[in-house]
Order: C-alpha cells, then sequence, then structure tokens
C-alpha cells in the first residue's frame, strides 16, 4: 500500500484545495490540473497556470452506494456525486451531510475537508474534499 | 504593544448524542447523569472527522473573515490530546490545507484541555517581538471517554482557531497570566485508548484551584474587578464547574451564559475555551471586555483579560456559521451508530 503515498502527495494541492489549471491560451478550466490544454494541444505548452477553484457547485447527477469497499464500511449507505462546480468543470465525489433520499439534481453542494481513507491502523491517513449541501 | 485576536473561527460537527441515549444502554438514569453534569447533548463527530478535519475547517472559518493573504502567518500550532498521529503533526496538514505553506514553522502542542490556550501565548509572544506578523492557534480534540465511565458522557469534539498579531487587532489581549502545579488528576499513557483520571480528586485540588488562582492573579495584573467585564468564559469539562467558578469568582449568570457551550455540544476539551471565546466574539460588539480562564489537567490554567475593538465590525463574521448556528444544525443518533462512528466496534481487518 506505501507506494500509494508519492501519488497522494503529488495530488495534496488538488485534494486539500481543490487546485486545477487554466490554460493560458483559452482559458479553459481543469480539475485535476492537466499539463496541456486538451483543446489548444502544443499552442498550450508553458501557458498552463495553477488555478483554485471557489468549491462551490450543483450535482449533477448522483448514485447510493450499499454495497461498499471494506474500508468504508463504517460510512454506508453514502452517496457519491458528479458536481459541476462553478467554473464549469466537473468532479467527482462523496456527498455528507445528507440524506441518500434527500439528494436532487440540481442541489447546491460546498467542498469540505474530511479523511478520505487510510492505509490500515497503522499507514497512512489520507485527506481532501468531500461535498456537503451549501450553507449545512 | 500589545498582540490580540485578529479574527477567529470555530468548528462542531454535526451528529449529537443526548445523555439519555446512553445511559440506557450502561443502565444508568442518563437524564440524571446529564443534569447533574448540565449537559443536554454532546457532539459526535462523523466517521471521517478527527482532530485534523475539524482543525482545518475552523482554520479555514477564521481565514474566511478576513482579507489577510495565508503566506502572512509565521507559526501554526495545534493543540490537542487526541492527534490522529502520534508521529507526524496535525500542524503541517491544516497550514497546507489555508495555503499557508512552506515558509513559516509549525508543531502539535499537548497539555490537557489547555494546549490551544497555550499556543495563544506562544503565538502572542513571536508576533509581539515581531518575529511574524501573525500566528495561529488551534484547539481541538475528538475525546473519548471509555464506554461506561462518567467521562463518556461528555467527552466530545470540537475546535477553534485563532489568528494572533499586532495588526488589524479584533480584540485586544490586555493582560495573559497562568498558574501551573504538577497535579495528576487526568492522564493518558501512550498507547492507552482511553484516559484515566483521579475521580473526586479533578475537582477542587484540580479544576478549581487552578482555575480560581489563576483568575485572582488576572484581577491583580489587570486591576479588575468581576463588574469589568461583558463576558466571562472559563474550561468547561461539564456545564457544573464553570458556572461555580465564575460564582465564587463574583461573576453573574449573565456574564457567563453565552461562553457556556458545553449545554449543547458538551466538553470538547482543547476547543472547549476557545470554541466558547468564538461564541462571545461571534455576538460581541467594539468596547467590550472579555474574562478567559482556561484549564488544562496536569495541571495549569491560562488567563486572558480581552477588549474588543471596533476593528470587530470590519470582520466578515457571516461568512461561515456562527457557533450559535453551528449548535443549532445537528442530528440525534442512537448509540449503535454513536459506537460505529467513534470506532466502538471491532472490526475484522480491512
Ligand atoms: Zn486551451
Amino acid at each position: 500500500m506505501t507506494q500509494a503515498i508519492p501519488r497522494f502527495w503529488r495530488e495534496i494541492q488538488s485534494r486539500y484545495n481543490l487546485v486545477g489549471s487554466k490554460c493560458g491560451s483559452c482559458g479553459k478550466v481543469d480539475f485535476p490540473p492537466r499539463a496541456v490544454c486538451p483543446d489548444c494541444g502544443r499552442k498550450s505548452i508553458g501557458k498552463m497556470q495553477s488555478f483554485k477553484l471557489c468549491g462551490k457547485g450543483t450535482v449533477v447527477t448522483y448514485t447510493t452506494i450499499y454495497d461498499a469497499p471494506s474500508q468504508f464500511d463504517m460510512q454506508k449507505p453514502y452517496v457519491m456525486a458528479i458536481v459541476e462546480m462553478d467554473e464549469g468543470v466537473r468532479l467527482t465525489t462523496q456527498l455528507i451531510n445528507v440524506k441518500p433520499e434527500d439528494v436532487k439534481i440540481g442541489m447546491k453542494v460546498q467542498a469540505t475537508f474530511r479523511k478520505l481513507g487510510q492505509d490500515g491502523e497503522a499507514g497512512v491517513i489520507h485527506y481532501g474534499y468531500k461535498f456537503r449541501p451549501a450553507g449545512s | 504593544m500589545k498582540a490580540g485576536i485578529v479574527s477567529y473561527g470555530a468548528y462542531i460537527p454535526r451528529y449529537r448524542i443526548a445523555p439519555k441515549t446512553i445511559g440506557a444502554v450502561w443502565g444508568n438514569d442518563g437524564e440524571a447523569m446529564g443534569r447533574n453534569l448540565n449537559i443536554r447533548a454532546k457532539s459526535v463527530p462523523g466517521p471521517d472527522e478527527d482532530v485534523i478535519t475539524i482543525s482545518v475547517e475552523a482554520a479555514r472559518a477564521c481565514m474566511a473573515k478576513v482579507s489577510i493573504e495565508p503566506t502572512d502567518i509565521g507559526a501554526i500550532y495545534v493543540g490537542s490530546e487526541s492527534h490522529p498521529y502520534a508521529v507526524k503533526p496535525t500542524a503541517t496538514i491544516v497550514a497546507e490545507a489555508i495555503g499557508a505553506t512552506p515558509v513559516l514553522t509549525a508543531a502539535d502542542f499537548e497539555f490537557a484541555c489547555k494546549a490551544g490556550t497555550a499556543a495563544i501565548q506562544t503565538t502572542m509572544g513571536l508576533t509581539i517581538s515581531k518575529m511574524m506578523k501573525y500566528g495561529m492557534a488551534v484547539g481541538a480534540d475528538t475525546s473519548q471517554g471509555a464506554p461506561g465511565d462518567a467521562l463518556e458522557y461528555s467527552a466530545s469534539a470540537g475546535g477553534a482557531a485563532l489568528l494572533v498579531g499586532t495588526d488589524h487587532v479584533a480584540a485586544e489581549i490586555n493582560h495573559t497570566v497562568s498558574y501551573t502545579t504538577d497535579t495528576p488528576d487526568f492522564w493518558r499513557r501512550e498507547g492507552q485508548r482511553y484516559p484515566s483520571h483521579g475521580g473526586r480528586f479533578t475537582g477542587e485540588p484540580a479544576y478549581f484551584k487552578h482555575v480560581v488562582s489563576c483568575a485572582q492573579l488576572l484581577f491583580k495584573r489587570a486591576g479588575s474587578q468581576p463588574q469589568d467585564y461583558d463576558y466571562a468564559v472559563f474550561h468547561q469539562p461539564n456545564g457544573k464547574f464553570p458556572v461555580r467558578a465564575a460564582k465564587q469568582l463574583g461573576f453573574k449568570d449573565a456574564q457567563v451564559d453565552t461562553g457556556l457551550c458545553v449545554r449543547d455540544i458538551g466538553n470538547t476539551y482543547s476547543g472547549a475555551i476557545m470554541v466558547g471565546l468564538s461564541a462571545i466574539l461571534d455576538e460581541a460588539e467594539p468596547g467590550d471586555r472579555i474574562f478567559a480562564v482556561g484549564y488544562g489537567s496536569g495541571a495549569g490554567s491560562d488567563g486572558f483579560d480581552i477588549t474588543v475593538t471596533d476593528a470587530i465590525s470590519k470582520l466578515r463574521r457571516d461568512a461561515t456559521p456562527t457557533v450559535k448556528r453551528m449548535i443549532e444544525t445537528h442530528e440525534f443518533i442512537d448509540y449503535a451508530t454513536y459506537a460505529k462512528f467513534r470506532g466502538k466496534i471491532l472490526l475484522r481487518e480491512a
């Protein structure tokens, strides 16, 4: 499991602070961040900037997980959703502070900081974003 | 030059359990227990919450109220007795999550329930001496009482972060004093899951002796009397001790009421006095004076004499939910759910 540490460590900025990328050529925002703009290709090389999302978005679609991996036993049933951020980019995330039956498409949500998982009782703990209903 | 509170932010998990629900499992009259402790409910962290997530939420709420660059923070200290790692600081994760890295110093503090106020004093010294512009002091805990122990009725979760500095001060710290002795009233040995305590020994020779002695030192230092203050807040291991200490010192109920959050959320340990202080700062007006005395087992008290300044009206106090709002936003759970969330059920290794 420890081979996952470098990957998590590299992704800390995007997992903790929703840092994506913005193309300096066409202005397209990507999350997770990209090294090259998918629209502009070579034209964007050297022009990609890091870009922090504001943390607010809308539920596009969602599903309730009843049969969870053992790490998430404590939380089931839980909701995974695709959220469209105010900046236009979409991401997949867990929704918390809301019962599955109360989740609605179009619902406003905001980013929060939670424990995502751990490499067993003795391993590294991973943290990052989950989303909750706006104003909750 | 004086240092003071530049901004503040608190966080309380949304789940609650009532004393009656806990008592029902252990064959005790939980309602009577709750009345005796002056606790109506205690907060319970979700299965994905710990001292790190609570500290980050509090630190973000603190920074949301001001337009200060996180990179101007020169130190972050997190006081807790329930840091998720025995070795690996909580403070570095908080620093990263608010964008304060990499040019700063950071460390975790431990002094039972007063590690957060010790961090306030440290950041006061660092900013008054101009070593840095701002320092952040966090107090947070997700403490547990052993199942069936009296502590189980009060041990809860929550925290608060204070941004301390000498510029843009919203509440000036006029004086701070401490009173410290070696008193073994409450402890947890390395590797032990639950803390141990000296039973009745935790009252008179521990909490009351240190809180009252520190408060009297603070009156003397400030040349003040109880009636000079609009608010008073004390460490609150239950709803009974701080009320009794306040009365003994000559404070009226109205001065203590706003900061007495323990009645609705239980004892948040390192978070307790800082959450209470945040509840006061949520509603305080320029010129208001606050008397604050914390307590940590082992044992010691840190006291603060605070005056709210005109700058409090410039804080975006509505940027994140107030303490009152977080107290009101809750979801009660049963004991089985509580036991599951708090890891009190043994599972097959994942
Ligand atoms: Zn582009």
